[in-house]
């Protein structure tokens, strides 16, 4: 089989951001961190909503990415990004394995309502353990990379190699899994769940296994953003953080594995200018942006992308 | 002393409140299919002009009882301004996207009117205490309570009294109701569809504004208050049921309840309690507790 394009232009993108890596100044290593640390959960999204389901509670495992990251390093002795990282994914994994037999069989309002309610039983969870810092959450301390202690300027970039490569290698492996034959089963259970399943391919356990892989995602990304911004809290299980996750979604479109990765590249950029010129209104700039995004362009920032090679999208988002 | 009277004294006041916010989400669901984020932002707004109109007044020194007046005309205006601007200016034209596209347009006006709050009335709490402890207190099983939770509760008792009515025994009710059962065919049959929505979204935007009103006295009036009240007033419609009146009367109670009795028996579970047992009711009966067989259309 021959490497596909999309594997060469990840790895060149990847190599390209490392290189730049010691050169660029601290902000764009600062917004290169956060894009890529929640381009991950939005590629989960991607997954989702080309199986035709948004989850409005995927700060579930965003967040608990997050705390077994942080507990990883504060409390079982791992203060290693890579066993934090893979802390993340396993209780993502773990977690959403179970809660996957349940919501695989739910659809559109009912699927992102019982996700919504899983996310705030966490919510509930978190912000009454006085044990895990309450509302407050914790900080917490990345110390070492693969076993070699790591501080000062190695570790700002040592943080960024790892969520730049992390987010390289998620984006990789979902991308060999969408051109598999059972991710090309996503798109087909979205437009017609019973003409899958009368050819022969179980809907159950294709919804099943994306919802674990977003998740997992959501998990490695939320581990990512702790390891970025050294403190957590429950605010990451909060509804409007879910709500985010599906807007960075929509706005980038489910055309490829760059899609989310770029726009949330996008949305942070916008976020961060918005926030500076006009720190009391940033909010209802997004929300205009998505509005227009919605009314002009439902196939998110990809379509574009696919409209201007003159393309017809290979993937639009439900709706 | 046992606890029980206690809980259930609670569990009726704080249902009532979460039942006048939760009928107008319902209501909406059930003839538009839209969840509307934006509710609790509407909340928010009738609090804010409530505490704005309500203050106002009792500044000017003019009679302290007026001052009920003011709330009742804050959730008025937010009504009847906010209501017709948000349906007129904007669903109307967005009514054919999926009900999970209209989630997050809804989404997108919640972050719009969070920060149209925030420019006009500021970051800082505000107070208008007078309403809430102008009426004194009542004693009741040996509890005092203050005489204001009783309006909370005549409220709740008047709107659901005033929905039921106007639904099955009026006209306009009654086309309503064919709307939220067969939209397409009530169109055929000369309902106007488009006057039904808006009128719905009217009423509902202007129960969210009351909840609001009527609360602002009761607590400090903060920014975000609306996304925390939005996503308990989920929890009560998905357990009643989306779009069931009944349903949302259920839904309080059991949420008020729940709620009422972890306060007092394990403070730590408040929240927890509520959204699990929101999550126990979607799995053993996702469409809600009142909720009949649906036709499976294909």
């Amino acid at each position: 089989m021959s490497v596909h394009r999309t594997s060469v232009a990840l790895v060149a993108a990847a190599g390209a951001l490392l290189a730049l890596g010691p050169v660029i100044p601290n902000w764009a290593v600062s917004l290169v961190n956060v894009s890529l640390g929640i381009g991950v959960v939005v590629l989960g999204m991607m997954v989702l909503m080309r199986t035709g389901l948004v989850s409005f509670g995927h700060g579930l495992y965003y967040c608990l990415g997050a705390y077994a990251a942080g507990l990883a390093s504060n409390r079982f002795g791992a203060p290693d990004m890579l066993a934090m990282v893979a802390g993340g994914a396993l209780a993502a994994l773990l977690v959403s394995a179970v809660l996957g037999l349940l919501l695989a069989k739910y659809r559109e309002i009912f699927f992102a309502m019982l996700s919504l309610a899983f996310s705030m039983i966490l919510y509930g969870l978190l912000v009454k353990s006085a044990d895990l810092g309450s509302t407050d959450g914790f900080n917490v301390h990345a110390k070492s990379i693969a076993g070699f202690a790591v501080e000062g300027d190695a570790h700002r970039l040592g943080v960024y190699s790892v969520i730049v490569i992390t987010a390289a290698l998620c984006a990789l492996l979902l991308d060999a899994y969408l051109r598999s034959h059972r991710g090309r089963l996503a798109e087909a259970i979205r437009d017609n769940e019973l003409r899958v399943e009368y050819m022969g391919a179980s809907v159950f356990a294709t919804v099943h296994l994306n919802y674990v892989i977003s998740a997992v995602l959501a998990g490695v990304g939320g581990a990512l953003m702790a390891i970025h911004i050294g403190h957590i809290d429950p605010e990451m299980t909060y509804w409007p953080q879910s709500g985010e996750f599906v807007f960075i979604g929509i706005l980038s479109g489910t055309g490829s594995v760059f899609a989310p990765l770029l726009g949330s590249v996008v949305f942070e950029t916008v976020r961060s200018y918005a926030y500076e010129k006009s720190p009391d209104t940033w909010q209802m700039v997004l929300g205009v942006t998505m509005l227009m995004v919605i009314v002009f362009l439902p196939g998110g920032l990809w379509s574009l992308a696919s409209r201007l090679r003159g393309r017809p999208d290979s993937a639009r988002t439900g709706g | 002393m046992s606890q029980i009277p206690a809980v259930l004294a609670d569990a009726v006041v704080y249902a009532s409140w979460l039942f006048v916010i939760a009928v107008g989400l319902t209501l909406i669901y059930g003839v538009m299919k839209i969840l509307n984020i934006a509710h609790g932002s509407l909340y928010a707004l009738g609090a804010y002009s409530a505490v704005t109109l309500a203050g106002g007044w009792l500044a000017k020194g003019y009679a302290p009882l007026g001052s009920y007046a003011m709330l009742a005309l804050a959730a008025l205006l937010v009504g009847l301004i906010a209501g017709p601007v948000i349906e007129r200016g904007l669903l109307r034209f967005l009514y054919a996207k999926d009900e999970i596209v209209l989630v997050l347009v809804t989404y997108a006006l919640f972050l719009i009117l969070e920060d149209a709050i925030k420019l006009t009335w500021g970051v800082d709490p505000m107070f208008v205490a007078e309403p809430y402890a102008l009426l004194g207190n009542f004693e009741i099983a040996g509890l005092t309570y203050p005489t204001y939770t009783l309006v909370l509760v005549a409220a709740a008792i008047v709107v659901g009294l005033a929905l039921w009515w106007a639904l099955g025994f009026t006209r306009s009710g009654k086309m309503l109701l064919a709307v939220i059962h067969d939209r397409e065919m009530s169109a055929a049959m000369g309902v106007n569809v488009g006057l039904t929505y808006f009128v719905t979204f009217t009423i509902g935007a202007f129960l969210a504004a009351l909840g609001g009103a009527l609360t602002a006295p009761t607590i400090s009036v903060v920014t975000g208050m609306g996304a925390e009240v939005i996503v308990t007033a989920f929890a009560v419609v998905v357990i009643g049921g989306l779009g069931s009146l009944g349903g949302a009367a259920l839904g309080a109670v059991i949420v008020g309840l729940v709620r009422s009795a972890a306060v007092h028996y394990q403070p730590e579970l408040e929240l927890f309690s509520i959204y699990l047992v929101m999550a126990a009711v979607l799995i053993a009966r996702p469409k809600g507790l009142f909720s009949g067989a649906e036709v499976r259309k294909i």
